[in-house]
């Protein structure tokens, strides 16, 4: 007989109130949007009580407006690093054992390799073992123990590189650096909602809605701001000089003529800075104030002490910025650097010191600005063709199953509060694509009642009453249902794997509104149809 | 009264022309391959690198003079389209400017963007640039790779899924019809040299998904039926089973058709030609479910005797159903 256990109507009808509970904020974007902004800024929650659900669908860039990019991490370059920091260890070691290998010199490698000469290559073994001690183990995540570094011969040279484990481990650091450093540049800018997302090996994708261009994320968050202080070895004004192994050439911001030649391996970096703030020099003109922690003071304090009287390069971001002359030992642990900036400058390089140098520099792969009125325009076309779309929907299937077509459009009317509902609560994002996913799922969520309405009639051709017909042709339809939704259900998941962006957008509209559109034409349109057929208990039926 | 748009008793007889209707759609498929041979898709800069910028000016839109402002940059092909759409204000002129990828660069260069920018801004002061948008080739390439394999992936788990579902014939049947509709719709855009793009691709997806829908309903049937009557010829079968479906199947094609073209008048500029190649789509794979995968199916023919057991013709977890 016809009949739903009454617990399974309470299941019922609880989840569509949940699901609209939910999708209830979205009716109230502004007012919810601004609640949610005073919660994060720990005020006094305005406008909307606290009791109800407070999430709201994400709109994409395209729809609000905003900057995005791509940028992918140079993580080669880390590995240069690492090995560059390793060289006094290497030197150090191989110093002891010159009696046998003879002299070493460190040679210009490749990226991501120490190349050292050996004064007698036949001892290359015991120079090669020598090294090899400097390893550290590395658990690796298969559990067997593998050594940090590689070392291996060539010719004369003995070349020490990264393990393949060091390096996978040294990737992951990298990228949580930059994510982290990133999200710090980024939320200094005072942005709401940026997505700082880490994608695939070696890339972040960055959107921030609402800023009025991708140059200006750029500017933010594109330079490494990676301060060094570095010992000055000659001053040239040939850019391509030769500088001696070790050193580099780096030019000077304010003069475009000179060019420094400094050891490579800085005495400190800006990752031992504690604080930096932008303040003005003795001149009064713009500079910025820093201070270190306990090992860079350290430092710091011992390289003045011993150096009084010598200039001492501060870089940044491979341009010299000043070089002043050492004149008192600075123990304090705290400094100033001076050079050419404006108020502007000396504010932003104080903030980008302050959130840390990126471990690595960033390129650029993909970006897009989609100006705020260009996405208002795209929501209030959306909502109207929606409206539009949705009305036609209702009115064309009144017209064609009468009485069940209404419990139909009811159904619909919930599904739409469902989809909504279960985009706020998983934090999904509504893109321009899924504006459209939602318009077909409009249309397509229909085709589950059409089947089990279309099977009612076939059924009441043949069946005994109308009770038997509904229940026949509710049983029937379901395999078609099933099959049916299952299939575009996976092309849906499909899409959310392989997508990117909007397409991402479209695959989650698209699959959210099979699972609600399968649950209100198989439960919700049911439990209508039963309570209305007990009230009325007809004798015929018409479909 | 009820609206009816398929009459309750419907008797055609669908394979009469199967011929015909193959034919026909051997040719659209022909067609459209040599279309996209010949003369190409108009792809978008998600797939072929560059830059797409959107400009707005209450000034009518001189092309020729955009393009003379542009020229001296020396950016190498640039594509300057004026965009027309019912629902922009009278003051609401709209160009699309498209820049090709720039030689031996990765990343993105914006100050070319700013170059172009202010050449613009000399010409018409009041121009606004909505949206900018870059893709290097690196991406573009990658994102050509996974749109492909997307589709490829999803009609391979279609394939799983039907065959495991139904036989092996159904299966074939329906990506036969996939297929068809894939190309067609890829033909159309060469065609008409409509923007190809990232979303394009999912629109080519969700073609796929709404065609299986609608093949999967009409297979369904066919299977339930196959076991009803027993003794009837495959055909007879296929035609009764089709014709019991036809009300559903436009009913739905309806519906789905009344929200699409709703948002292709309503729905702005960007997405239309998203949304026409989604109904199109829906066309096609509402002609497609009817009469090539029910026609493949027939020529396929089904085994229709499971009272011997085979390991050459499928299999019946058919009958795991609800």
């Amino acid at each position: 007989m016809l009949h739903i256990e009454g617990w399974k109507r309470v299941v019922i009808w609880a989840t569509c109130a949940l699901g609209l509970l939910f999708a209830l904020p979205n009716g109230f974007y502004g007012q919810v949007e601004s609640y949610n902004d005073a919660q994060e800024a720990g005020q006094e929650a305005t406008g909307w009580p606290s009791f109800l659900p407070s999430g709201l669908v994400n709109l994409g860039l395209d729809l609000r407006g905003g900057a995005h990019l791509l940028g992918e991490v140079k993580l080669e370059e880390v590995y240069t690093t690492r090995l560059e920091g390793f060289w006094p260890e290497v030197r150090n070691a191989l110093r002891d054992e010159r009696a046998t290998i003879g002299a070493i010199r460190q040679q210009e490698g490749g990226a991501g390799e120490l190349v050292v000469r050996i004064g007698n290559p036949e001892q290359m073994d015991r120079a090669i073992e020598v090294v090899q001690t400097l390893a550290r183990p590395l658990a690796s995540l298969t559990g067997g123990m593998t050594d940090d570094i590689v070392v291996s011969a060539l010719g004369n040279n003995l070349i020490v590189t990264l393990s393949e484990a060091e390096q996978l481990a040294t990737d992951d650091r990298t990228m949580a650096q930059s994510l982290e450093i990133i999200r710090r540049r980024v939320d200094e800018a005072g942005t709401r909602e940026p997505t700082i997302q880490r994608q695939g090996k070696d890339r972040i994708l960055i959107q921030v809605p609402g800023l009025g261009s991708a140059q200006e994320l750029k500017d933010l968050i594109g330079v490494p701001a990676l301060l060094t202080f570095q010992t000055v070895v000659g001053r040239s004004s040939n850019p391509n000089g030769a500088t001696g192994v070790g050193n580099e050439l780096l030019p000077a911001a304010d003069n475009p003529d000179l060019y420094y030649i400094l050891e490579r391996t800085p005495v400190v970096t800006g990752e031992e800075l504690t604080d930096a703030q932008p303040s003005f020099d003795r001149n009064g003109r713009p500079a910025v104030n820093f201070r270190f922690n306990t090992s860079g003071a350290r430092k710091f304090g011992q390289y003045t002490t011993d150096h009084v009287g010598e200039p001492f390069a501060i870089v940044l971001d491979d341009q010299v910025i000043s070089a002043p002359v050492i004149e008192v030992p600075i123990t304090g642990g705290s400094g100033i650097i001076t050079g050419n900036f404006d108020v502007a400058e000396s504010t932003r390089l104080a903030t980008l010191l302050r959130a840390g140098s990126l471990p690595a520099s960033l390129e650029f792969l993909e970006e897009r600005t989609v100006g705020p009125e260009l996405g208002q325009d795209s929501i209030d076309a959306g909502k109207i063709a929606c409206l539009v779309g949705f009305a036609a929907v209702l009115i064309f299937m009144f017209l064609s199953y009468g009485t069940f077509g209404i419990f139909a459009n009811i159904a619909l009317l919930i599904n739409v509060g469902l989809m909504f509902g279960l985009l706020s609560m998983i934090g999904a994002t509504l893109t321009l694509p899924g504006i459209a996913g939602i318009v077909l799922t409009i249309g397509m969520a229909v085709d589950a009642n059409v089947l089990v309405f279309e099977r009612i009639r076939e059924e009441l051709k043949t069946a005994k009453g109308p009770a038997r017909a509904i229940e026949l042709g509710y049983e029937k339809a379901l395999s078609a249902i099933v099959d049916a939704n299952i299939t575009t259900f996976l092309t849906a998941a499909i899409l959310f794997i392989m997508g990117a962006g909007p397409v991402k957008g479209f695959a989650v509209t698209l699959g959210l509104g099979i699972i609600t559109s399968v649950f209100t034409a198989i439960f919700v349109t049911r439990a209508m149809v039963v309570i209305w057929f007990e009230r009325r208990k007809p004798k015929t039926l018409e479909v | 009264m009820r609206l009816r748009l398929v009459k309750q008793q419907t008797a055609f007889d669908f394979f009469e022309k199967w011929k015909l209707w193959l034919g026909v759609s051997a040719l659209l498929v022909v067609l459209s391959i040599a279309s996209t041979v010949t003369q190409g898709l108009n792809f978008g800069i998600d797939f072929k690198g560059g830059t797409t910028i959107r400009a707005e000016s209450s000034t009518p839109i001189d092309v020729a003079a955009y393009r003379q402002a542009i020229e001296p940059l020396a950016l190498g092909d640039v594509s300057i389209a004026e965009v027309f759409d019912p629902s922009f204000r009278d003051d609401q002129h709209v160009a699309q400017i498209r820049i090709q990828a720039q030689d031996g660069q990765e990343a993105v260069a914006s100050d070319v963007v700013a170059q172009l920018e202010s050449s613009l801004r000399n010409i018409a002061p009041d121009i606004r640039f909505p949206s900018v948008e870059s893709v290097g080739p690196k991406v573009s390439g990658e994102l050509i790779k996974s749109a492909v394999l997307a589709v490829v992936i999803a009609i391979a788990v279609v394939l799983i899924y039907i065959w495991l579902r139904f036989e092996w014939q159904f299966a074939l049947g329906a990506v036969g019809a996939l297929v068809h509709d894939v190309i067609l719709t890829i033909g159309i855009f060469s065609a008409l040299q409509i923007k190809f793009d990232l979303a394009i691709i999912a629109a080519l997806l969700t073609i796929v998904g709404y065609s299986l829908n609608d093949t999967v309903v009409v297979f369904d049937r066919v299977r339930e039926n196959l076991r009803r009557y027993k003794k009837k010829d495959l055909s007879d079968v296929l035609n009764l089973s089709i014709n019991e479906t036809l009300s559903r199947t436009v009913m739905t094609s309806v519906t789905t058709l009344l929200a699409l073209i709703s948002l292709f008048v309503l729905g702005g500029d960007v997405i239309r030609g998203f949304v026409f190649a989604m109904i199109w789509g829906v066309m096609v794979g509402t002609y497609s479910s009817v009469f090539v995968a029910s026609s493949t199916l027939l020529r396929l023919g089904v085994k229709r005797d499971w009272s011997k057991p085979s390991n050459t013709d499928g299999n019946q977890f058919a009958n795991i159903d609800a």
